[in-house]
């Protein structure tokens, strides 16, 4: 009788954690190889348990850090600003196409909705940026173009508009204005969904390469992760930051071991923060399925 | 004057609307405008004239495109690797949502799901410093392992043939918590007494997953769905950049719209060109969004998108 779920757990208990080993296993590779002596890659390869143990790579890194504390500089004033300004926009825009008396919701909805199914194409939208807005090497263009989602517009609609009406309609028989209303009770009673868009938005932030790729050219301006893409595909390029940073650099610089302690390093807080990031997400993502 | 007609609205709405332009600003400048510059695919793109002062030059830019040979070869990747992530994605989620739900530990339960989620955090930058640790000729672990059971080393970077079967498996893996999760939120919200009442009739688990779990899980992939069919013409442009690069080698079989739009504006800088495939790319999304949306309401009109 009980033979189905014995066999059920059986099963359960070995797929989740092949793939869980699945998940796991190119971290931890990563992570040995960063403490992997050099000579020992450049001639075993990559292995998944350090033989000869060695922390050179982040010695280096942490010797010598003005490049990557730049580029640390530059991802965290993204990531605050963006996220604070992309946050409360999100939810300004989202409360007032939520409000159900408002006359013209239908039509501003589809406005913005629209976008998602047509667009102008990578082309104009590049040339934009930087033949019309001349924003080309600017801090602002790391937040601009990313700044409003209509995806999370509507996650944050959907979850506004099971706040029930009447605290909008006693608040205003009380006198208060649409915008106080917002800021005084519709932002506190969304908690939850501010929380999770806020990850969402604030996860687009620290991981965004591509609008470095595309716009930004001096080295000041790099933020981490393109910093990061930079540096892995161009060992000169290493060199060179290192020898900036004052470090005495010769030619065995432990480049591979190297590649690998810097996208630790850029990883680093987004693991360290995950964990506790984790529980918010899974209920941010029940709001958003339940409500599609 | 009084509160009466069109501007009688814009008046008493006035807050409302103040709290809208910020949005609105937005999507006309970064998103509405665009569209105006696709008039770019039927001009030769000079500098002086920009976007609307260069000349026009009829259906040349699709022309070139098309006759360049990449047309076809860059819209049936896309196609396929979108095809193969909806498949194998889906599958590999739901299949692991049921899992997790089904078995009870609790400890288990929440490690397993962290470490599943913990690829969807990390950007394709990081991917590809991983995909370069395990794929490398020289180093890489794949062709260490090889060499350590006394094979010959294979050159992943140069051979088109591999990238299919790795890319599909690093979508898979940068995915599987994500809809996991998401999933798992739809089984969650499954009535009890569903089971409850499949218990009592004598069925057994898996008859239970069968004719209950996966059944209530067809609104949720219908969703996802629709949503994943009108993207099947847009690639991940992150994910193909930071696995495979500029690397020629490879096009064959990494090349997607995205990526070749790309590189013929930023690398061969054939701007009318790029702006023509872009709006090709454009028009074939949006008629997939219609013809699924149309599919989804003539089986179901609310699960349809509009």
């Amino acid at each position: 009788m009980k033979t189905d779920r014995l066999l059920l757990a059986g099963i359960g208990y070995t797929a989740l954690t092949v793939l869980a080993v699945f998940c796991l296993f190119p971290f931890i590779l990563v992570v040995s190889s960063s403490l992997t002596q050099e000579s020992t890659i450049i001639e075993n390869g990559y292995q998944l348990f350090p033989s000869a143990f060695s922390t050179e790579a982040y010695r280096l890194l942490f010797d010598y850090p003005a490049q990557m504390l730049k580029a640390y500089g530059i991802t965290i004033g993204v990531t605050a600003i963006g996220t604070v300004a992309g946050l409360f926009l999100t939810a300004m825009t989202a409360y007032v196409l939520a409000r159900k008396d408002f006359k013209w919701r239908g039509k501003f909805s589809f406005f913005f909705f629209f976008t998602t199914l047509f667009s102008g194409g990578l082309v104009p939208w590049y040339l934009l940026i930087v033949n019309y807005l001349h924003l080309k090497d600017t801090f602002v263009v790391l937040i601009l173009p990313m700044l409003l989602n209509v995806f999370y517009m509507i996650v944050m609609k959907s979850f506004m508009s099971g706040i029930p009406e009447a605290i909008t309609e006693s608040a205003k028989i009380d006198g208060a204005g649409d915008f106080l209303i917002f800021r005084r009770l519709i932002l506190p009673l969304s908690k939850p969904a501010l929380a999770t868009i806020g990850l969402f938005i604030a996860l687009g932030y620290w991981n965004d390469w591509y609008n470095a790729l595309l716009f930004v050219q001096k080295d000041d301006l790099m933020p981490l992760q393109y910093y990061l893409y930079r540096m892995l595909g161009n060992m000169d390029g290493m060199r060179k930051a290192m020898m900036q940073s004052g470090a005495v650099v010769n030619m065995d610089l432990p480049t591979e071991s190297l590649k690998m302690a810097m996208t630790i390093v850029a990883t680093g807080p987004i693991m360290l923060a995950y964990p506790f990031i984790q529980r918010y997400f899974v209920r941010g993502l029940t709001i958003g399925s339940v409500k599609g | 004057m009084n509160g009466q007609g069109f501007w009688g609205d814009v008046r008493k709405y006035r807050t409302l609307l103040l709290m809208l332009t910020p949005a609105v600003l937005f999507f006309i400048l970064f998103a509405y405008v665009p569209m105006a510059g696709i008039v770019l695919a039927f001009k030769q793109f000079n500098y002086d004239g920009g976007i609307f002062g260069s000349p026009w030059n009829g259906f040349d830019n699709f022309r070139f495109f098309f006759d360049s040979g990449n047309a076809w070869m860059v819209t049936r990747n896309t196609a396929l690797y979108n095809i193969a992530f909806i498949l194998v994605n889906n599958l590999l989620q739901i299949f692991a949502a049921i899992l997790l739900f089904e078995v009870a530990g609790k400890w288990f339960r929440k490690i397993t799901q962290t470490v599943l989620f913990l690829p969807y955090f990390i950007s394709w930058v990081v991917v590809g410093a991983i995909a370069y640790n395990l794929f490398n000729y020289d180093v890489g672990t794949v062709n260490a392992v090889l060499k350590a059971v006394g094979m010959e080393p294979i050159d992943i970077y140069n051979t088109a043939a591999y990238w299919p079967v790795i890319l599909v498996a690093v979508a898979a893996w940068k995915t599987l918590g994500y809809g996991t999760v998401m999933y798992l939120a739809a089984i969650t919200s499954i009535d009890t007494e569903m089971y409850e009442a499949a218990e009592i009739d004598g069925a057994n688990v898996f008859q239970r997953i069968m004719r209950i779990t996966v059944p209530n899980l067809f609104p949720t992939v219908i969703i996802l769905f629709l949503l994943a069919v009108g993207n099947i013409f847009r690639g991940d442009f992150g994910m193909y950049y930071n696995m495979v690069g500029n690397n020629g080698l490879l096009f064959s079989s990494t090349d997607v719209i995205d990526t070749f739009v790309f590189r013929s504006l930023t690398t061969s800088n054939e701007i009318g060109m790029s702006a023509a495939a872009g709006f090709y790319q454009s028009v074939l999304g949006f008629a997939t969004i219609m013809l699924a949306n149309y599919a989804v309401r003539k089986y179901d009109k609310e699960r349809a998108l509009f």
